[in-house]
């Protein structure tokens, strides 16, 4: 992916940031410009909203197949993650072993390499989530 | 309210595989032509076409093909209008209701909609890193997500919630080849066991590589007309009797509940009220079985069961050829192969056949109304068409 593609995205990326409306309240992953409850009521005020980066699993799959750029970590485990403020995030569950995964465990947010633009080239990075002890 | 009843007078469709002897745009002309020939039209007739196509730039780095499938169609001369549809799998399904909206407005006569993919010029994995762009690029492929492993989430969540077992979301695989085997033109026509389907290599946890799709090449064609004209062309004309068409979030995290597809809700209400129709009077139905899970999703949200039942009626036989509501005579995405641009027409061709009596050794009995459900993405687009026989 082209550095300023990713670039734009690092508030997202790195530190979780998403949007809060600011007419109703509802938070967003990733940022949103309008509100799909409150549209045009909503426009101009949408606020920069940072996740705690908590939350629990709420589907994963641990995957065999992958693109190349990801078949170095096969099998690896993607999941759907529900954050504690609502709203869910997609991402790569690590530093667990996969038969003690289920929906409901505790995760959070940590900043890892996600993926580069080759073995010279830029690593980028973003987050993955990994248990966190009840 | 449609202005005009519309009618598809002609259908063709190339076998679907592997086709490494042909290219993009001799399956989109065979395709094409075949339907011409089947609504005996000379050609001259054509006011416009419709192509359904995800990828070309991709796999085979050619854009702008309703021009390229006009062109080595014969049309160049006659300068008709040629538009490429693109949707990721609902591609096909929205060629065909844009054909059937310029039918029905008045706007053409007899309009050419076709759906093509040639998919087996890259590799299997550049392929399936292709697909993946279905979904959120950036939010859920680039976080690791592939198009197979969100469809292993719904599963797993499915699964969880107590809707279906393993074992009936694999017996979609094997009811799908068994109507595959059923088919000249599907991809695989061999049965298969359960055994086979959950012993397979895995793909994405709880899914095998039976409970996929396959990578495939493909074109299938139809030919739209006004139903006042349709019997000058056929003696069995098919009616479009309903379509409706929905949109979602593109990423399936951003969904309350992923058990379910609420646009095939929405799409099906859609076509149903068009039609005047409910779930009961539907005879045959063709739905976007790229994974398994999917199937039983479809079954829910069409309407033709209760949430947790579907896997059920899979189980007890009520879905194949010869039960109650035979589902994916084709073989559907599963055994009769999933050409991506290529798959929303081939269900209509599919349909089309059952409902003039056609489909040999895999015709349902007195079907006289059928349905297409197509899906783009996870639930982000989805494109349902009611036919009847006229």
């Amino acid at each position: 992916m082209p550095v300023a593609r990713f670039w734009r995205d690092i508030p997202s990326r790195y530190n979780l940031y998403g949007s809060r409306c600011g007419s109703c309240g509802k938070i967003y992953f990733p940022t949103r410009h309008i509100c799909p409850e409150c549209r045009r009521s909503s426009i101009g005020r949408m606020e920069s909203y940072r996740l705690s980066g908590k939350g629990k699993v709420y589907s994963y799959s641990v995957v065999h197949e992958a693109p190349p750029q990801l078949a170095v970590l096969k099998p690896y485990v993607v999941a759907i993650v529900e954050m504690d403020e609502g709203v869910r995030v997609t991402g790569q569950l690590v530093d667990v072993d996969a038969e003690k995964i289920d929906i409901g465990m505790r995760v959070e947010a940590v900043l890892r390499k996600i993926g580069d633009e080759g073995p010279s080239g830029v690593i980028h990075y973003g987050f993955k989530f990994a248990p966190v002890p009840d | 309210m449609m202005m005009r009843e519309v009618a598809v007078i002609g259908i063709g469709i190339t076998k679907f595989g592997e086709l490494w002897d042909y290219s993009f745009r001799q399956i989109g002309i065979q395709a094409g032509l075949e339907a011409v020939y089947d609504a005996n039209l000379s050609g001259s007739e054509i006011d416009a076409m419709y192509v359904g196509n995800m990828s070309s730039g991709r796999f085979i780095d050619q854009h702008h093909v309703g021009a390229l499938i006009a062109d080595y169609s014969g049309m160049a001369s006659n300068h008709i209008p040629s538009t490429r549809i693109e949707a990721a799998g609902a591609s096909g399904s929205l060629a065909l209701h844009q054909g059937v909206m310029a039918v029905a407005s008045g706007t053409h006569d007899i309009v050419v909609v076709g759906g093509a993919e040639k998919m087996t010029d890259v590799s299997e994995e550049a392929s399936n890193f292709i697909l993946n762009s279905a979904a959120d690029q950036q939010w859920e492929s680039l976080m690791g997500a592939t198009f197979a492993s969100l469809h292993a989430m719904i599963a797993c969540r499915y699964i969880r919630e107590g809707y279906a077992t393993r074992e009936q979301i694999a017996q979609v695989a094997v009811k799908n080849h068994l109507h595959g085997s059923l088919n000249p033109k599907a991809q695989f026509q061999k049965p298969i066991r359960l055994e086979t389907v959950l012993r397979a290599s895995m793909v994405a946890e709880p899914l095998t590589m039976f409970d996929c799709s396959p990578i495939s090449d493909g074109a299938a064609a139809v030919v739209l007309c006004p139903m006042e004209m349709a019997h000058e062309y056929t003696d069995k004309p098919i009616k479009v009797l309903g379509i409706g068409q929905a949109s979602d979030t593109l990423a399936l995290y951003q969904r309350d509940d992923i058990c379910t597809f609420p646009a095939t809700k929405v799409a099906a209400q859609k076509a149903y009220e068009m039609a005047g129709l409910e779930p009961r009077d539907i005879d045959v139905v063709e739905v976007n079985d790229d994974y398994t899970i999917s199937e039983l999703l479809a079954l829910e949200d069409l309407g033709f069961y209760q949430r947790g039942e579907a896997g059920k009626a899979v189980e007890f036989g009520e879905t194949e050829i010869g039960g109650s509501l035979p589902v994916n005579t084709s073989g559907g995405l599963k055994a009769r192969g999933n050409p991506i641009g290529a798959t929303g027409v081939a269900q209509i061709v599919e349909i089309v056949t059952q409902l003039r009596g056609d489909a040999e050794r895999r015709q349902v009995k007195e079907a006289e109304i059928g349905m297409a459900h197509n899906v783009g993405g996870t639930g982000s687009t989805v494109a349902v068409t009611i036919l009847g026989v006229a």
